[in-house]
């Protein structure tokens, strides 16, 4: 199972390689969105599939014992960087609104230089 | 009674920094008065010095205990000795003169509370510098000197030639403090401290250490560039761009002498080293007589004297390169003659110019009239500066004669330069006297603008009392005894008998003296003929030499700078990406090509799971239609498709809390994005069918490369992992059964605050570009 993830993973790696080196702003946002899903991916993958039992302890009980479930500190690490990239792409796509609004264009071309 | 005199030194100059720190808020209250009321501080501390001067003795210095401390060994105490002393009294007193100077000079100026601050804060610096007793304090407010010293020279910064100036005395200079530092650490790792007392004490000697060139060479340089000696003579005359009392200053007693200073500090313990003479007279010498040499092609008033500096400058240096007591004391009483009569004529020029509006001495003529107390100040200036009795100047030269004279083996060489470059100061002495003051009628000089009645008494000051001064050490040198001979002490000498007198009865160095005056009057008549040679000359030595070359090397680096940035830093975005992806995959095929690890690992698998295979293709197929469709909006849906994916695979393998919270972001992005979307414009073919096949090749290629790295990482395990923490105190001590959440608000809920401050920051940042009026915007734009 492994090696199909990873290959998935390296698949989204590639579509969004390619999508961040178009010239096309919307594209380079798409991109954004699939490289930030393929990381979170490669940690939570970090952190073993094998187990995959839910990361609550039973009531009644204390404790749980770590080989049941799915480790936990990856997906706490993955929940926070998924909320702040939605913050970041809410925010890519304003500033890109605005861009457009601004400037007309959205070739990432014409953003070479500061003037004009 | 000294030590309690000296506790007044760090008081007074931090108040002289303070003050100038200052001086920008001090000038809106005291306007125009503010350079009169700073110079009570270098008068206060010139007093210290003064009293302080006949404590000393002829065999004892003081040093105190440290009062402040950088860093371990660099601290920073005072040493008054013969030779702070002696640079001591001529900064504190010149300044005083220069600030009450400036006080009517700069009158009309803009910004006059930066010049103060810039000018007090060289001077605190210069005084601090020659009384540090800590070497790596020494090299501080050795800096500190040329970058104020720059602020200075580039003063009207809304003209071209002093910006250039000041940038090329700064490259200059800083090139010495850089070497100079390099020297002193060196210095204090053989000695052990940097304690200038500690050193001498130990009599330690450095001559004969193996690291001894390379010390003598960064002196050397940081002497060379700071003292303005040939090969670096030309940043001086350019720093006669700066406002005259600045370069009245700089000239005189300051800056420029700091690397006279410093070579009298560092030679007790270095100065056996076996370069020394030879190198220290030849630099010297040379400069010694090319100064005094193209003084006399010049027509500006200022540059003649800059030139003068240059020459006098050299004479100090090569005069402690020939490196006997005798030699010694003539710098020493050179510097105090130099510094008093360079400081008077370099203000006199600014009267001059400020009475008459020019400073061309072709223009001038027949000054004595209108500048009747001036002329008699500079008459008594320039025959110091001739070297004629009855002034100090005489007593100075005949000193310089007599060591030239004595010195063993190499008079033949150093005597002609030396009695040349006298030549040239009786000439050209001579000369500004019959340009400026003696009564002519040929020549119909420019009219007063102003006259002396019309200046206030503080203007000319400075250029009388220096002149009067001057007068009184020439009639009564026995004054300078005590200090000059503690001065040679500890610049380490061993004859320091000193006895200063003006008359020496008739023997060669008069026989010497004589014939340089009568040469140089020869040269004064000759002088219409002569001064078109030398300006000829310099011309030609211009266009070879040195200011043009240095200018055209640093314009040449800023090209070849700005080039390469422009190459690297082009704008375009993707090209960065670009880089940035290739270089990492390099970096990455030669790490797994040279670690030698298997390519893909296939042992410890999990099992194949269908139901996910399934899920995985489907993803997969929307990722790559995502790239390549046409549309906007069947992109962003098929992008939707792999969030949602992703989430799943996360419900899949446990991670009840992850997948919800991907399909609420991925929920609202997509909501986002398709609000925003009919304002965005349609998807344009921008690439080339090359650019694609390239950047397609790129992006499998970094797929390929992130897959491998994947599959390797499973076998990389530097901890042990700490999760198992977590499971066993989520519920006993944080009290949560969901361990994923108590991880998030509790164990680690500072991570989660910090995602909240971001999450926060976009939606303000996102709110207010929604909010910006464009429209408006840009309406009052073309309104404009």
């Amino acid at each position: 199972m492994e090696l199909v993830l990873a290959i998935f993973i390296g698949l989204l790696y590639a579509c969004g390689v390619y999508l961040v080196l178009r010239r096309s702003i919307i594209k380079v946002i798409l991109g954004v969105f699939v490289l930030s899903n393929a990381t979170n991916l490669i940690i939570f993958l970090a952190g073993g599939i094998r187990r995959s039992g839910k990361g609550f302890i039973p009531e009644g009980a204390e404790t749980i014992d770590p080989a049941l479930i799915s480790d936990p500190l990856p997906q706490a690490l993955i929940l926070t960087a998924v909320v702040i990239s939605l913050g970041i792409s809410a925010y890519i796509l304003a500033l890109k609104f605005r861009y457009f609004e601004v400037t007309g264009t959205h070739d990432l071309d014409q953003l070479s230089k500061t003037d004009d | 009674m000294s030590e309690r005199l000296i506790a007044y030194l760090p008081l007074l100059a931090s108040l002289m920094f303070a003050s100038g720190i200052l001086a920008p808020l001090l000038y809106k209250p005291f306007g125009k008065r503010l350079g009169l009321l700073l110079a009570v501080f270098p008068f206060l501390i010139f007093i210290v010095l003064l009293l302080l001067a006949p404590k000393l003795g002829s065999s004892s210095a003081i040093v105190t205990r440290e009062f402040f401390s950088l860093a371990e060994g660099i601290d920073f105490s005072i040493r008054a000795d013969g030779l702070s002393l002696t640079f001591g009294l001529m900064i504190s007193g010149i300044g005083f003169f220069i600030l009450l100077y400036s006080a009517f000079y700069m009158k009309k100026y803009e910004r006059q509370g930066q010049f103060y601050l810039y000018l007090t804060l060289f001077m605190g610096a210069m005084t601090a510098m020659v009384f540090s007793d800590n070497l790596m304090a020494l090299f501080i407010f050795w800096e500190i000197t040329s970058i104020t010293s720059f602020l200075l020279i580039g003063f009207d910064h809304h003209l071209e030639k002093p910006r250039q100036a000041a940038l090329q005395s700064l490259l200059i200079t800083a090139l010495g403090g850089l070497t100079l530092l390099f020297a002193v650490i060196l210095i204090g790792n053989i000695a052990g401290t940097y304690r200038i007392s500690e050193i001498i004490d130990s009599g330690l000697k450095l001559g004969e250490h193996p690291q001894a060139l390379l010390i003598f060479i960064f002196i050397l340089i940081a002497v060379l560039t700071k003292s303005a000696q040939f090969p670096f003579h030309f940043w001086l005359p350019g720093a006669m761009q700066a406002p005259t009392p600045v370069s009245s200053y700089l000239h005189s007693a300051t800056m420029v002498n700091a690397g006279i200073f410093l070579l009298l500090r560092v030679h007790p313990f270095i100065g056996d080293f076996y370069l020394w003479k030879g190198t220290l007279m030849v630099a010297g010498g040379i400069t010694m007589f090319l100064g005094a040499f193209f003084s006399m092609g010049q027509t500006d008033l200022k540059r003649i004297l800059a030139f003068t500096t240059i020459s006098a400058l050299g004479t100090m240096v090569m005069l402690i390169g020939i490196d006997t007591s005798h030699s010694i004391k003539a710098a020493l009483v050179f510097f105090i003659v130099h510094a008093m009569y360079k400081g008077g004529l370099f203000m006199m020029a600014g009267i001059i110019d400020k009475s008459t509006g020019t400073r061309d001495i072709t223009r001038l003529a027949n000054l004595t009239r209108g500048l009747p107390l001036t002329t008699a100040a500079t008459v008594l200036a320039l025959i110091s500066m001739a070297g004629l009795p009855p002034m100090l100047g005489f007593i100075g030269k005949e000193l310089v004669y007599e060591a030239k004279v004595q010195l063993p083996g190499l008079s033949w060489l150093v005597l002609p330069l030396g009695v040349g470059a006298n030549i040239m100061m009786v000439a050209i002495s001579l000369t500004i006297f019959a340009e400026l003051f003696y009564p002519s009628v040929r020549k119909q000089g420019v009219p007063f603008r102003h006259t002396e009645k019309e200046f206030p008494w503080y203007f000319p000051a400075g250029t009388i009392i220096l002149a009067a001064a001057g007068l009184v050490l020439g009639l009564a040198p026995g004054l300078l005894d005590k200090i000059i001979s503690n001065a040679l002490l500890f610049s380490g000498n061993d004859d320091v008998r000193v006895k200063l007198s003006i008359w020496h009865g008739f023997n060669q160095v008069l026989l010497i003296s004589v014939l340089t005056v009568v040469s140089g009057v020869v040269v004064f008549i000759f002088r219409h003929r002569v001064m078109p040679l030398i300006s000829s000359l310099i011309r030609w030595f211009d266009r070879l030499f040195l200011p043009d070359v240095f200018a055209g090397a640093i314009k040449k680096y800023v090209e070849v700078a700005a080039r390469s940035t422009e190459r690297i830093q082009h704008g375009y975005h993707r090209f960065y990406l670009m880089t940035f992806f290739i270089v990492t995959m390099l970096l990455v095929a030669i790490q797994t090509f040279f670690s030698g690890m298997p390519v893909i690992e296939t042992s410890g698998l999990s099992t194949l799971k269908l139901h996910i295979l399934a899920l995985l293709v489907v993803s997969s197929l929307a990722a790559v239609f995502a790239v390549f469709s046409g549309g906007r909006l069947t992109a962003i849906v098929a992008m939707g498709v792999v969030g949602y994916g992703v989430g799943l695979i996360y419900l899949f393998y446990g991670a009840v809390d992850l997948a919800i919270t991907q399909f609420l972001a991925e929920t609202i992005l997509m909501v986002l994005f398709v609000m925003v979307m009919f304002k965005l414009p349609k998807f344009e073919k921008l690439s080339s069918r090359n650019s694609k096949l390239r950047d397609g090749i790129i992006a499998l290629s970094a797929g390929a490369m992130v897959t491998l790295v994947v599959l390797n990482a499973r076998f990389v395990n530097v901890f042990d992992p700490i999760s198992s923490y977590y499971a066993a105190k989520s519920y006993v001590e944080a009290h949560g059964r969901n361990i994923v959440n108590v991880i998030l608000v509790d164990f680690r809920a500072l991570d989660t605050l910090g995602e909240i401050t971001v999450l926060t920051l976009a939606a303000v940042g996102v709110y207010a570009l929604f909010n910006i009026r464009v429209r408006q915007l840009k309406e009052k734009e073309k309104n404009q």
